[in-house]
């Protein structure tokens, strides 16, 4: 049992959950993840590290209730516990000295940026963030990511907040404004981050984006996180999540995401109508 | 007496028994669930084989079991009626002998050497292995193994699939500390995760790793060592005296054929995990799985033939599940009792085929296999004929569902952590066969991490071999 010690609710439909995992919390690094069993009938979910206190032992974690099993996950409260949470799993990020670093982050994705922000600043770098979000309310970690960013730009899609569009829009103008990028990170929504690697592609700046594959095991077992990048194929869970995102093929990665869809939506099905059932 | 003894008929020679058949479920009727196919033998059935047995003084079956058991011994109790003897004298060398009696490929072992095999079937060895096996279980009879005085010493067995189970079994025995460090959720490697619950129930294997947890094991889940904790940590850090290793080869093969990544396909490693592991096939378990009309399971091995059967299962009675395989029918590796289920629960055979591409659809689904036909020519390295395609028999075949069973390659977690650790060019631990030992001091390992994929015996035969070098290891400390 892994201990739930905190949770607070950061956005609609976003929790930051502390967790009990002092493993984990003594060897991960940013850009690792960890995969997650809640309880026995559940499926294994794949999320991200965003910061760990190796005294205390814990890790955080964010979650967007999005599917069945998220939400299921979210309804967990402090004292309870994750039946399983195994990590960290795949490369930590590369954390060299680039130069200057534009970090890209959508919605949840924003949750997976946080630590490799933070240790791209770290390792030395001026580090340019721009956060994204639908609305001002969904927007996430403003605050924390202003502290370790050379320069914040918030965006939503609706204007609520900040610059009025999308993170790869103001990623162009600071290209057309000539400034010099060495490295861009992105992570988010899979349409986004192919987004962001379109806008770098023409001007061969090295881009890289965190994917959110589907994942079983997790320690490259089953393959079923295999990604297409380039002519080869990886596993996302053991040399990801990070690839060039200028040679993963992001539509068939948005294809695999729909590919249980039916199944999944069974799921909320039957869940919404046990807890109907158990209001009655 | 004398008397008596005249009067008898004149001697005639005994009639032969005949190869007792094990009772297993309808196909028709098995082939809609997942509880076990076999039943097993029952007592009666169990005594008249064991009356088969020659009780040769030679036992050429003891030379063909890779963990020598006494077979004709075990036997002989059998046919007395002694089945908990019997099942406690196989237990002197083989520590899982209901798995074994279900999963070993006994007719390339012990039952292929059997002498009565010259002229008759061989004696049916492995069901009654497994019927004496499931008899001492259900009797309650399980006795615990002494347990020698603890000597202090700590041992880390990394991996819990059978070699990593023989080795803590018999380092508990030794008075050793165990702790085992497992990457999934569950103990039993391949035994978990990969056959599934109608050839081999989970329970079964559930009640052998009570026996360790019962022998004083720690058990550490959740633990990739490479990632969680490295090999060093544990021998330099955490005050661990040797470590096994037994990590078994959990890396799927793929084709590399073009199309292979589209949706719809998968390895053997990742549908039956789904099943298995996370119980995909039981409605309160949320993993999800999708099986189409039309599958094609790659290949004919112990692993396609699960997957295979496991996908008719998932399926349902209009689905049409295929082996696609490029040699013929006598090369097929899986075990015989296997192909023969695999053949009466409806699976369809293609053999001497073999694709080349997968085709999609818009939205990024596989909707069809292209194939080639193949002819055998000269044999090979391996003394097989070597399959060759025939030219111009290209052909599409409509599948949804395709599901690949090409083998597996060691992980590389542990290798790319520890780099005194030396490897072949296939990523397999080279070991010294007769102790298990690394090139790394105080390291052993054994199972498929060192053999690549092969059986659940030798992977236990190699874990008992470690283990008494590694007792002779820490003794020397
Ligand atoms: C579907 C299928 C059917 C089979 N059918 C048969 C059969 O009928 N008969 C037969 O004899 N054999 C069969 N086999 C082969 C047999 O199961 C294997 O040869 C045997 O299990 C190998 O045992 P092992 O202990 O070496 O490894 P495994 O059983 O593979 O166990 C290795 C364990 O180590 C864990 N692990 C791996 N890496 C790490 C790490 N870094 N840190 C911590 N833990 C780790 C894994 O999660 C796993 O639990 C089959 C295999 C499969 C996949
Ligand atoms: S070879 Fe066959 S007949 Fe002879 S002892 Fe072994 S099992 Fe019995
Ligand atoms: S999640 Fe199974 S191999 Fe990556």
């Amino acid at each position: 049992m892994y201990k739930i010690v905190k949770k607070q609710d950061l956005a609609p439909n976003i929790t930051r959950f502390s967790v009990e995992a002092p493993e984990v919390a003594r060897s991960r690094k940013p850009g690792q993840f960890v995969v997650i069993r809640a309880e026995e009938t559940s499926e294994r979910v794949p999320l991200t590290i965003v910061d760990s206190d190796p005294e205390k032992g814990t890790i955080d974690l964010i979650i967007q209730k999005a599917g069945f099993s998220t939400t299921r996950l979210v309804s967990f409260e402090v004292g309870d516990g994750f039946l399983d949470v195994l990590g960290p799993l795949g490369r930590p990020t590369d954390m060299e000295k680039y130069g200057t670093v534009v970090c890209v982050g959508g919605g949840v994705g924003t949750a997976v940026l946080y630590p490799i922000v933070k240790g791209l600043k770290e390792a030395g770098n001026e580090v340019i963030t721009i956060n994204g979000a639908r609305n001002k309310e969904l927007l996430i970690l403003e605050e924390e990511l202003g502290a370790v960013s050379d320069e914040l730009i918030i965006t939503t899609d609706d204007g609520s907040y900040g610059v009025k569009g999308f993170g790869s829009t103001v990623l162009q103008g600071l290209i057309d404004d000539k400034k010099n990028i060495d490295l861009v990170v992105a992570i988010g929504p899979t349409m986004m981050m192919k987004a962001v690697a379109e806008v770098t592609r023409p001007y061969k700046i090295h881009t890289i984006a965190s994917l959110n594959a589907i994942m079983i095991d997790g320690t490259g077992m089953c393959g079923g996180c295999r990604v297409t990048v380039g002519d080869e194929v990886k596993f996302a869970c053991v040399d990801g999540p990070e690839f060039d995102a200028h040679l993963v093929d992001f539509d068939e990665q948005i294809a695999k995401h729909h590919y249980y869809d039916k199944e999944q939506k069974c799921q909320m099905d039957l869940m919404i109508d046990k807890a109907e059932e158990e209001r009655a | 007496m004398a008397e008596e003894k005249r009067t008898r008929p004149p001697r005639k020679k005994p009639e032969r028994i005949p190869r007792q058949e094990m009772p297993v479920r309808l196909p028709e009727v098995r082939n809609k669930d997942f509880n076990e196919v076999a039943l097993g033998f029952t007592p009666e059935l169990a005594l008249i084989e064991a009356k088969r047995c020659l009780q040769c003084p030679k036992h050429p079956c003891v030379d063909g079991c890779p963990v020598s058991v006494d077979i004709p011994g075990f036997i002989h109790l059998v046919s007395e009626g002694d089945f908990i003897g019997a099942a406690q004298k196989i237990k002197e060398t083989n520590l899982l002998p209901s798995v074994c009696g279900r999963v070993c490929p006994q007719e390339e072992q012990c039952e292929q050497v059997c002498v009565v095999a010259k002229i008759d079937k061989p004696v049916a060895i492995g069901r009654l292995e497994r019927f004496v096996a499931d008899y001492e279980r259900e009797q309650g009879a399980v006795e615990l193994p002494k347990v020698a005085p603890s000597t202090g010493k700590k041992v880390a067995v990394v991996g819990s699939g059978p070699a990593g189970i023989t080795v803590s079994y018999e380092l508990l025995q030794a008075g050793h500390k165990v702790t085992i460090f497992e990457a999934l959720h569950e103990l039993g490697g391949v035994l978990v995760y990969g056959i599934p619950e109608f050839r081999l129930p989970k329970a079964i294997v559930a009640a052998e790793i009570e026996t360790i947890k019962k022998l004083g094991a720690e058990i550490k889940l959740n633990m990739l060592i490479g990632k969680t904790r490295t090999i060093d940590a544990l021998l330099d850090e955490d005050g661990f005296d040797a470590v096994f290793i037994g990590t078994g080869a959990g890396l799927p093969m793929f084709l590399n054929l073009p199309g292979e990544n589209l949706n719809g396909i998968s390895s053997a490693n990742e549908f039956l995990t789904r099943v298995n592991l996370m119980k995909a096939y039981r409605e309160e378990y949320t993993t999800p799985i999708k099986v189409g009309k039309k599958v094609a399971v790659i290949g004919a091995g112990n692993v396609a033939m699960d997957a295979a059967r496991a996908a008719k299962r998932v399926g349902g009675d209009d689905v049409e599940v295929s082996i696609i395989y490029r040699r013929a029918r006598d090369q097929m590796p899986a075990r015989a009792e296997e192909l023969h289920h695999a053949e009466e629960e409806g699976i369809i055979f293609n053999l001497l085929t073999n694709p080349i591409r997968f085709i999609g659809s818009e939205n990024n689904a596989v909707t069809a296999t292209e194939c080639i036909k193949m002819e055998l020519g000269e044999p090979d390295d391996s003394g097989r004929r070597r399959p060759i395609p025939i030219e111009g028999s290209e052909h599409t075949v409509e599948t949804d569902t395709v599901i690949v069973a090409l083998g597996t390659t060691p992980r590389k977690f542990i290798s790319e952590t520890t780099p005194d650790l030396k490897t072949s060019k296939w990523g397999t631990f080279l070991v010294d066969e007769e102790t298990g030992k690394t090139s790394k001091k105080g390291v052993f390992a054994g199972g498929d991490i060192v053999t690549g994929s092969a059986t659940v015996i030798k992977a236990m035969g190699a874990g008992r071999v470690a283990a008494i070098a590694i007792n002779e290891y820490l003794a020397g400390l």
